[in-house]
């Protein structure tokens, strides 16, 4: 069958499935893993949120996947293949990565920052650019106006958004996110949260998102996964979390709010 | 200035061969201490050894080390570049090490993730980052490179310091005043150049 998308068009790429079997990690010379025996498979286009605490092992968890962490024991499979068989750097080209800080290159302009993944894969610069422009417009921001800034010249939420742009230039199938709005203001963190929501279901990407933040998680999460302690308490939709906690923890987690929660979710952020 | 102004060829041309003396002595002492740099930044047991060995240079009195250097390699501009250099390691290590340590740990973070490997991470991200804080050390290594070339006279490899020299033998102060001055201005523009090109690398 030919397609008669262009061939960068962002919504070819479908999800991939991410399943970590085993999973644990120790620190040397830590008392007690980071990360114990976690079992968890997201689907393909699936957006799960690690919940938790911050030091329960969330992020050490997610790196896992681009082996930014090496786990001390179990598997990581992306599409049935293990992490392990790829070079890391490769690997890495394939899954977006968003991180809180942001981390855009300052003497890169923005669009050499989106296009950072692109030229490593070795894109001539006409199907780079084209790339650039079709992404900066996906997380709104005008190419005409933004392609020649420098980060310096961002507020925190166009940097944000520039960040989320340049992990998806190479149309990757996995998108890692650690915490990636918890730096800015509540209301910039608001429709950055519709803006993943947005792409999420445009893409069919599938999402790993980190946060502390429950109603971060109740907003974006198709499910989530509650972490304690390097463990995982419960996964679960949201709806569920909300009316059947697991145990105290996830109770008291989700809090004497979960009845104003549980008819908050009643009102989508966006049509799916 | 009696003298600059009857012999400005000659002023000029011992400038000249101060200025290739010190550009020598600063690129020989980059080759060098930009893998020192690199290494102590990323190894904690290296960087002491290193800092502690370009540290001891440091201290060894400049003409002390000369002397010794002369004995090693025998009079002339190479002795005097390679002492040159050796001077210059403390400071430009420092700088390289500040730098690279000065870097934002997210960047590095970004990089990595993105799927950089360690030397495109390195040269792509983490040297452009550190670039202002290293060109301080070079403006600072330079500045003293300029007015320390000033001794490699007295081991036969010219630049300013044969007027300083001649000046002392023959009690001839203009010449003297020349010497200082000529040396004098030279690092007055060597400083105000980096500093240039040290806010253009910050931008």
């Amino acid at each position: 069958m030919i397609s008669s998308r262009a061939p960068d068009s962002p919504d070819v790429a479908p999800g991939a499935r991410v399943e970590l079997r085993g999973v644990g990690v120790r620190y040397a010379n830590a008392s007690a893993p980071a990360v114990h025996d976690v079992d968890l498979t997201v689907e393909p286009g699936e957006l799960a949120v690690l919940l938790g605490p911050s030091g329960c092992g969330k992020s050490t968890l997610l790196r896992t996947i681009n082996r930014l962490v090496e786990p001390t024991s179990g598997t990581v499979l992306i599409d049935g293949g293990d992490v392990r068989d790829r070079d890391p750097d490769t690997l890495r080209r394939t899954i977006g990565y968003v991180i809180q800080a942001v981390g855009l290159f300052p003497h890169y302009t923005v669009a050499q920052n989106v296009g950072v993944v692109p030229r490593l894969l070795g894109w001539d610069d006409a199907r780079t650019g084209a790339r650039v422009d079709e992404l900066l417009a996906l997380v709104r921001l005008d190419p005409q106006r933004y392609r020649e800034r420098r980060p310096r010249e961002l507020s925190g939420g166009e940097a944000q958004r520039v960040g989320v742009a340049r992990a998806l230039a190479a149309r990757p199938r996995v998108l890692l996110m650690d915490e990636p709005f918890a730096a800015v203001d509540a209301i910039v963190r608001a429709s950055l949260q519709e803006e993943i929501a947005r792409v999420h279901s445009e893409l069919g990407t599938t999402i790993v998102f980190v946060t502390h933040d429950v109603d971060e998680a109740l907003r974006l999460a198709d499910r989530i996964v509650v972490m304690n302690a390097g463990r995982v308490v419960q996964a679960a939709e949201p709806q569920t979390l909300l009316e059947h906690p697991a145990d105290a923890f996830v109770r008291s987690l989700v809090g004497v709010d979960a009845e104003t929660r549980r008819l908050a979710l009643e009102r989508p952020l966006i049509e799916r | 200035m009696t003298y600059l102004a009857e012999h400005p060829d000659r002023v000029a041309a011992l400038l000249a061969q101060h200025v290739a003396l010190v550009a020598a002595a600063l690129a020989l002492a980059l080759l060098v201490a930009i893998p020192l740099g690199i290494v102590a930044a990323r190894r904690a047991r290296a960087r002491s050894a290193i800092l502690a060995v370009t540290g001891a240079i440091y201290t060894i009195p400049s003409l002390a080390l000369l002397a010794l250097l002369v004995a090693v390699l025998g009079l002339g501009a190479p002795t005097a570049i390679v002492a040159l250099a050796a001077y210059a390691q403390m400071v430009l290590v420092r700088g390289i090490v500040a730098g690279l340590h000065g870097v934002d740990p997210a960047l590095v973070d970004a990089a990595r993730g993105l799927g950089m490997t360690r030397r495109q991470a390195l040269l792509r991200v983490e040297v452009p980052a550190a670039m202002p804080v290293v060109l301080g050390g070079v403006r600072v290594a330079m500045v003293s490179l300029i007015a320390l070339a000033t001794i490699a006279a007295w081991i036969d490899a010219g630049g300013l310091g044969v007027l300083l020299f001649e000046g002392m033998r023959s009690d001839n102060a203009p010449k003297i005043v020349a010497g200082a001055l000529a040396a004098a201005a030279l690092a007055i523009v060597a400083d105000v150049a980096l500093r240039g090109a040290e806010r253009l690398a910050a931008r």
